[in-house]
């Protein structure tokens, strides 16, 4: 690839990614529709990294974290960032070459610069998830954040999905060479401020002095009770996007200060609790379907059967329990 | 012949305080492993970088020793029958052992025949036997462990390339599916894949590929650039031991180089910005030859010196948000009270199940009191001392301590002489969470000590009454590290506290000081002291103090730390002593009699009931050891025990204390009894084991 003079802008950054992702088998998914604080709690990533199925997917995800709002003030810290985020299942052995050769197409050649591969190990509690992997640094910036998923959604990842996050904005203000967010140019004569200032200010001002609080507990509690609703339902989808909603609430909520530390263990034990449920019906919904994904045909089958025993035993032995539950009752009842 | 091996582990890149331990385990198990299999060799060398643990092993054995042996089988009788016929049981047993019947003789053992083979055992080849490795390589343990792609084998990082060269031929083996061979891989981005003709070429052909595989050879060649551009400078630096070691398991060919900042963010504290660019991004800070920090810093590239001036921008980049935040707290810090700071605190949790932190430090402040009084501190330095407990934990709600917050005590320190308290004050703000490790140093003015013991103290008090007792490898509040500290603090001061049993005490001065506890006090009293007895254990048990004497001196009612540690020192003092073994067992059997006598409360000796000489004289001696007792060390009682030993002797050789009148009888039950009652002070006596 020749470089020409001009810097990349933001969005030649976002097509460049994705045309070299796509080049290597992702397919490329748009940002989901609902608030999230994070890449991986899009569907594309925290479900579809569960279950037995290859997923190999890219997209742009605008990621929101109210207590990071700084009204547009600071250079670095944002109400909404991007990143970039792929997911690639199962984690191919040159995923780290692969990671080396976006920088490559991005102008970024590791011979001009110091890249390492720094440990750091990720974990998200409220979702149940943690993994193993580095930060990525580049002349000692941070820019891109690998893990190795090794629990989703409090379930065991077989076979593991390997996830690249670059942070957008850090590695667009390197690649041209500016130290302030806003003045990032978004596209030819529109800067990054000219967009994003405005909403950065007012989504500090309301996430800190003007949301209503009453409002935001009683929708966490009704968002919550309508997830469970679904759940039970057998409606994953709309459950989860229920679940995300309770999350983006609760930071609302958090960056208010409106919620005390022992309130707060209490908020993500029940986030927890329903992207469990949520990560167990996923893989049971897929196993219907019969784990279409999976392509060579032989696998497919011994995997569904698998999971097939599995289920049913886990059917017997539910249906048990619910017998003695029933049983114990009736003494109860005596 | 004599052979060399070259064992590689390539993987993707491993956290840099797993490099060396992983190597070293390595070696630990290859090592184990052939003598196992029965391998000579003569020495393993290490090798090990953040994508590589390589052992070369040289003077290789060729193989395993043969083994001749005979193998018992069954006896004559039951292998033949009576017409000398092979029976299944002789037929059996040949046939387990890989002969025949034709292979038997009979040998006697004790008088009876028995069959026998004599077996030989032709030992393994040396690469029969390296194809074990895969084994020993995947049983190694790691801090954290990963799976990828759809294996299920658990390992520190993905295992991407194995070579297995025997002198210059490949050892065949396979962990999941890597094959091993002689290809190995240089630096990632200035290298290239490198065929090993021989074991022996590994460190030359890696040199030549920009990769210095020797942990010691890369070390010496960053802290030689390190020293040359610190020498070109003039400047002077601090070559942290942690972070050399750190940053030599983040690169595989160093180039050291320097980087700037802004002078304006030096007037920042040291601290702050010492975190900012050690912790943060591995960077050595510099001073000059009057110890004042410099606006550089030097780090270390994994590369070459090619397009450095990129690298050096870069990370004098990343610095600059991070002292800019820093500044942006640290100017905003100050424009609060220290007040207003504790106010805050109301909204702080020490623990949900016990209080905010600001009532933390209502209690700890009673707590401090009462044992500056018990240690005599003067008028002043109980003010001080007040002072610093009313406001100790002020800056964890600062900002700077909200973003970086290992500096909690440390910027505590230095905003509280900001807001202008005094030096002491301030200085026990920051020693309080002294000793941070079980190791780490000690508070070191007495202020400061008095805090650290009486925070801890609230702590384990605290946690306790709510019923959160660390019980196995369950301790997330680090109890017993603190109860060590304490014990650590006490020790190294030698205070006098009545801590092990200080609850009631403590009870009385909250109720005094109007505080309500929101637990019981008095409850786990006895798991309290058995906490810090265990801790006392732990203590002498690092000073390689006997067994014995610990289980006499921790096998107590003592409330007192410090005398608990002098009990010891002074059995330990004079345990070789020659007449130790005497002493001992005149007070151990004292003991024993008095046990069996099962008096308490008040008990008195009554002289008139003396019948033999011998019981006046220990009375008197007794009543002299008693009657100074309480105003003496325990090594001056345990002197004075000692020194009864003979009339001791005396008394047993020429008194029956079991004596038929009960009137008699009772009067030696309670001299022993209140002799018995003395040596306790030192401990129990009857736990000394004297041969």
């Amino acid at each position: 690839m020749t470089m020409t003079t001009k810097k990349l802008s933001v969005q030649d950054i976002i097509f460049t990614l994705e045309q070299y992702w796509a080049k290597q088998g992702c397919m490329l998914m748009q940002a989901y529709d609902t608030e999230k604080g994070a890449g991986t709690m899009s569907p594309y990533t925290f479900l579809r990294a569960i279950g037995p199925e290859p997923w190999s997917a890219a997209y742009v995800e605008p990621s929101r974290r109210p207590a990071d709002g700084r009204y547009g003030q600071n250079p670095n810290r944002l109400y909404q960032h991007h990143q970039f985020q792929v997911i690639m299942k199962p984690s191919p052995d040159n995923i780290q070459d692969l990671y080396l050769g976006s920088l490559k197409e991005l102008g970024i050649d590791p011979l001009e610069h110091d890249i390492r591969f720094v440990e750091d190990n990720w974990e998200n509690p409220s979702m149940g998830c943690a993994g193993v992997g580095w930060e990525i640094w580049l002349d000692g910036m941070e820019v891109t954040q690998f893990t190795y998923f090794q629990v989703v959604g409090e379930l065991q990842m077989h076979p593991v999905a390997s996830e690249v996050t670059y942070g957008l904005e850090r590695l667009a203000e390197y690649i041209q060479n500016v130290d302030s967010v806003y003045d990032l140019e978004w596209a030819d004569g529109v800067l990054y401020g000219d967009i994003f200032k405005e909403p950065e200010y007012e989504h500090s001002k309301y996430s800190f002095e003007e949301s209503n609080q009453e409002m935001l507990l009683k929708f966490f509690n009704d968002y919550e009770a309508e997830a469970k609703r679904l759940i039970k339902l057998g409606l994953v989808h709309p459950a989860y996007d229920y679940v995300l909603k309770c999350s983006h609430t609760f930071n609302l909520l958090d960056a208010r200060g409106a919620v005390s530390v022992t309130e707060r263990a209490g908020y993500l034990h029940r986030i927890r609790i329903m992207a469990k449920t949520i990560a167990k019906a996923f893989v049971e919904e897929r196993r219907k379907r019969g784990f279409p994904l999976i392509h060579d045909e032989k696998l497919r089958q011994k995997t569904l059967d698998e999971y097939t025993k599995r289920a049913e035993k886990a059917k017997q032995r539910a249906a048990k329990q619910a017998a003695k539950k029933a049983k114990q009752a009736q003494k109860g009842d005596k | 012949m004599t052979n060399s091996y070259l064992l590689e582990v390539g993987v993707e890149e491993m956290p840099a305080h797993v490099v060396t331990p992983s190597i070293k385990q390595l070696h630990q198990r290859v090592a184990d492993y052939l003598k196992e299999e029965r391998i000579s060799f003569d020495s393993i060398k290490e090798f090990a970088t953040p994508r590589r643990m390589a052992l070369l092993i040289s003077g290789l054995g060729d193989k395993q020793p043969d083994i001749d042996e005979s193998v018992k089988g069954p006896a004559k009788k039951i292998a033949q029958d009576q017409d000398g016929n092979w029976t299944k049981a002789a037929i059996g047993f040949t046939r387990g052992q890989g002969a025949t019947v034709d292979d038997i003789e009979f040998k006697e053992v004790k008088g009876v025949e028995y069959v026998f083979v004599e077996k030989h055992i032709a030992g393994k080849s040396v690469a029969e036997v390296l194809q074990g490795l895969p084994g020993v390589i995947t049983a190694m343990n790691f801090p954290t462990l990963m799976r990828w792609g759809y294996n299920n084998l658990q390992f520190i990082r993905p295992i991407r390339w194995l070579v297995s060269l025997l002198n210059d031929q490949v050892v065949p083996f396979k962990i999941l599916d890597v094959e091993a061979g002689r290809t190995t891989r240089g630096h990632r981005f200035l290298g290239h894949d490198v065929e090993l003709k021989q074991a022996t070429d590994y460190e030359d052909a890696l040199q030549a590929d920009f990769v210095i595989a020797d942990q010691a050879k890369r070390k010496q060649v960053i802290t030689d650039q390190i020293d040359a551009i610190v020498k070109k400078n003039d400047w002077v630096i601090n070559k942290d031991a942690d972070l050399l070691e750190e940053v030599n398991n983040l690169v595989e060919w160093p180039t050291a180089f320097a980087g700037s900042f802004d002078p304006k963010y030096l007037a920042l504290p040291d601290p702050v910005l010492i975190t900012s660019m050690k912790d943060n991004q591995r960077f050595f800070y510099l001073r000059d030859h009057d110890g004042k920090l410099l606006p550089h810093f030097i780090a270390v590239r994994n590369g070459n010196s090619d397009y450095l001036d990129n690298v050096i921008k870069g990370n004098e980049r990343v610095l600059v948000p991070r002292l800019e935040d820093a500044k942006f707290f640290y100017d905003e810090d100050q424009k609060i009270t220290i007040d207003e700071y504790v106010e805050r605190l109301k909204r702080v949790s020490f623990h949900d199940k016990i209080s905010s932190m600001y009532d933390k430090m209502q209690r700890v402040a009673v707590i401090a009191q009462l044992l500056g009084n018990h240690l005599g501190l003067s008028d002043e330095e109980l003010a001080d001392l007040d002072r610093a407990a009313h406001i100790y934990k002020f800056d964890l709600t600062t900002q700077m301590v909200g973003e970086f917050a290992e500096l909690q005590g440390i910027m505590g320190e230095i905003y509280a002489k900001l807001f202008g308290e005094k030096d002491d004050v301030a200085a026990a703000i920051r020693e309080h969470y002294m000793p941070i490790s079980a190791e780490g140093a000690l508070p070191e003015t007495k202020i400061g000590a008095v805090l650290a013991i009486a925070d801890k103290l609230d702590s384990i008090i605290s946690f306790f009454a709510v019923g959160m007792i660390p019980s196995g490898s369950n301790d997330p509040y680090a109890l017993r590290r603190q109860a060590f500290g304490i014990v650590r603090i006490i020790n190294a001061r030698n205070w006098h506290l009545p801590l092990m049993g200080i609850q009631p005490e403590l009870a009385a001065a909250f109720k005094q000081a109007g505080i309500e506890l929101p637990y019981a006090l008095d409850e786990n009293k006895g798991q309290v002291r058995a906490f810090f007895l265990d801790r006392l254990k732990q203590l002498f048990s690092g000073e390689k103090l006997r067994h014995d004497i610990t289980d006499a001196v921790t096998d107590t009612k003592a409330d007192d730390i410090a005398n608990v540690i002098e009990a010891a020192q002074a059995i330990d003092a004079h345990k070789d002593d020659a007449d130790f073994k005497e002493t001992i067992e005149a007070l151990t059997r004292v003991l024993r009699i008095a046990k069996k006598g099962k008096l308490d409360k008040e008990i008195t000796v009554d002289p008139t009931l003396f019948v033999n000489p011998s019981e006046k004289k220990l009375y008197d001696a007794v009543a002299a050891v008693q009657a100074a007792a309480a105003d003496r060390t325990v090594a001056e009682n345990f002197a004075a025990l000692r020194s009864l030993a003979p009339v001791i002797s005396e008394y047993f050789d020429e008194n029956m204390i079991m004596d038929k009148d009960e009137k008699v009888r009772r009067n030696r039950l309670a001299q022993l009894t209140i002799l018995a009652r003395l040596a306790a002070l030192v401990g129990n006596l009857d736990d000394l084991i004297v041969k």
